[in-house]
C-alpha cells in the first residue's frame, strides 16, 4: 500500500531541461488543495484510507446525506469524494489539509487514471495485431485479424479470443514515474513521461508500491 | 495560451533573435567532450520552424562534401550557446523542403532586400 496519496488532474505535457542540459518529457499534473473529510481506520473499518475532497460547491447543490456527511466532519463542501488507500492513517486528522508537498522532487509514484476512450476499435490496434499483407492479391483484408480458430473440432471459436471491440476507457496506473518536481507554490506536480488519460481528466497520484521490487531490494 | 505554458516560462530563453525559414543561420551549439566542453558552429539555412512554447524546435540545412546534412535544434535548448543570423532569405513558403531536391544554384535563397 502506499505510503501517500492525491488526486489531482492533468493539465499537459510539456518538456524541461535538467542541469545537465538533458531534456524530459514532463507531466504537469495540478493539485487543488485536499481535504480529509474522514481517516478510516483498521480498528473501526478494518482497512485504512483517506477520504477527501477538493474544490467547492454551492450548498444548493448538496443534496441532503451528502451535506450531512460534509456537517458531521465540519469540513467545506468540494466537488467529489475520493477514498485514497495509505498505509498509515495515523498522522492524518479530519479536515487537514492535503497538497503536492506529499512528495519531494525524485520520489517515484504510481499515476491511476481513467484512459482515453478509443470507441469501437479493431485487433490492429486494439490487440496489437499485425494485420495482413499491403499486396500479393490481398483484397480488401488489410486491417483483418485473421483466422479466429480451428474447423469441426472444436466448432466453435474460444471464449476470451481477441477480438475487435471496446478500447480504452479502462482505469489504468502507470507504475514508477520519477517526479520531477513538486511545486507547492504553484500546486503543481510534474512528473517524468507519459500518464493515462486526456488532459483535464482526474488522475490519482500515490506513492509508488512496487518500486523496491523493482530494485530488487525487496526480495 | 496553452495550459502547461505556466511551467514552460522558466526553460524559455529571451536571448533568442528574431529569424525565420529562408535566413541562413550559424548555431553555436556546446559540445562536451570529456571533461571539456567547446562550441561548434553549425551554419546553413533554416528550413523549418514548428511547434512553440518551451516544445519549439527549428532545423537547419546545410551542404557538406556534396552531401546535405540538416540538424534539428530544440529553439529554447541550453545546448545551445548563441544563434547568429547571418543573412534573411527571401522565400514564399514556411517549409523549405524543395531544398532537398535541388542542388548547386538551383538550391540558393535570394537575399532579402
Amino acid at each position: 500500500m502506499a505510503s501517500s496519496a492525491i488526486v489531482g488532474t492533468k493539465v499537459g505535457m510539456t518538456q524541461i531541461w535538467d542541469d545537465a542540459r538533458h531534456a524530459f518529457a514532463v507531466t504537469v499534473v495540478k493539485v487543488a488543495p485536499l481535504r480529509v473529510v474522514q481517516v478510516r481506520t483498521p480498528e473501526r473499518d478494518g482497512y485504512s484510507a483517506l477520504q477527501v475532497t477538493y474544490g467547492f460547491k454551492q450548498a444548493g447543490k448538496l443534496n441532503r446525506p451528502e451535506a450531512g456527511h460534509f456537517s458531521k466532519a465540519s469540513v467545506e463542501p468540494g466537488v467529489g469524494l475520493w477514498e485514497l488507500s495509505v498505509e498509515d492513517v495515523s498522522g492524518y486528522s479530519v479536515g487537514q489539509q492535503l497538497g503536492v508537498e506529499v512528495f519531494t522532487d525524485g520520489d517515484l509514484v504510481d499515476v491511476t487514471a481513467l484512459s482515453k476512450g478509443k470507441g469501437f476499435a479493431g485487433g490492429m490496434k486494439r490487440h496489437n495485431f499485425k494485420g495482413q499483407g499491403a499486396s500479393h492479391g490481398n483484397h480488401k483484408k488489410h486491417r483483418a485479424p485473421g483466422s479466429v480458430g480451428a474447423c469441426a473440432t472444436p466448432a466453435r471459436v474460444f471464449k476470451g479470443t481477441r477480438m475487435a471491440g471496446r478500447l480504452g476507457g479502462d482505469r489504468v496506473t502507470t507504475l514508477n514515474l520519477k517526479v520531477i518536481k513538486a511545486d507547492p507554490e504553484r500546486e503543481l506536480l510534474l512528473v517524468h513521461g507519459s500518464v493515462p488519460g486526456p488532459a483535464g481528466g482526474l488522475v490519482v497520484v500515490r506513492s509508488a508500491v512496487k518500486a523496491a521490487v523493482k530494485g530488487g531490494s525487496a526480495r | 495560451m496553452n495550459p502547461t505554458d505556466l511551467v514552460d516560462v522558466e526553460s524559455l530563453r529571451d536571448d533568442i533573435p528574431d529569424f525565420a525559414p529562408g535566413d541562413t543561420v550559424k548555431v553555436h551549439v556546446r559540445v562536451v567532450e570529456g571533461n571539456r566542453e567547446r562550441v561548434q558552429v553549425f551554419q546553413g539555412a533554416v528550413v523549418r520552424r514548428q511547434g512553440s512554447g518551451a516544445k519549439e524546435t527549428f532545423t537547419v540545412r546545410k551542404v557538406s562534401f556534396g552531401v546535405g546534412v540538416e540538424r534539428t535544434f530544440p529553439v529554447h535548448a541550453p545546448t545551445i550557446a548563441r544563434i547568429e543570423p547571418v543573412v534573411r532569405g527571401h522565400v514564399r513558403r514556411a517549409k523549405l523542403y524543395y531544398l532537398r531536391e535541388r542542388y548547386g544554384k538551383a538550391a540558393k535563397i535570394k537575399e532579402k532586400r
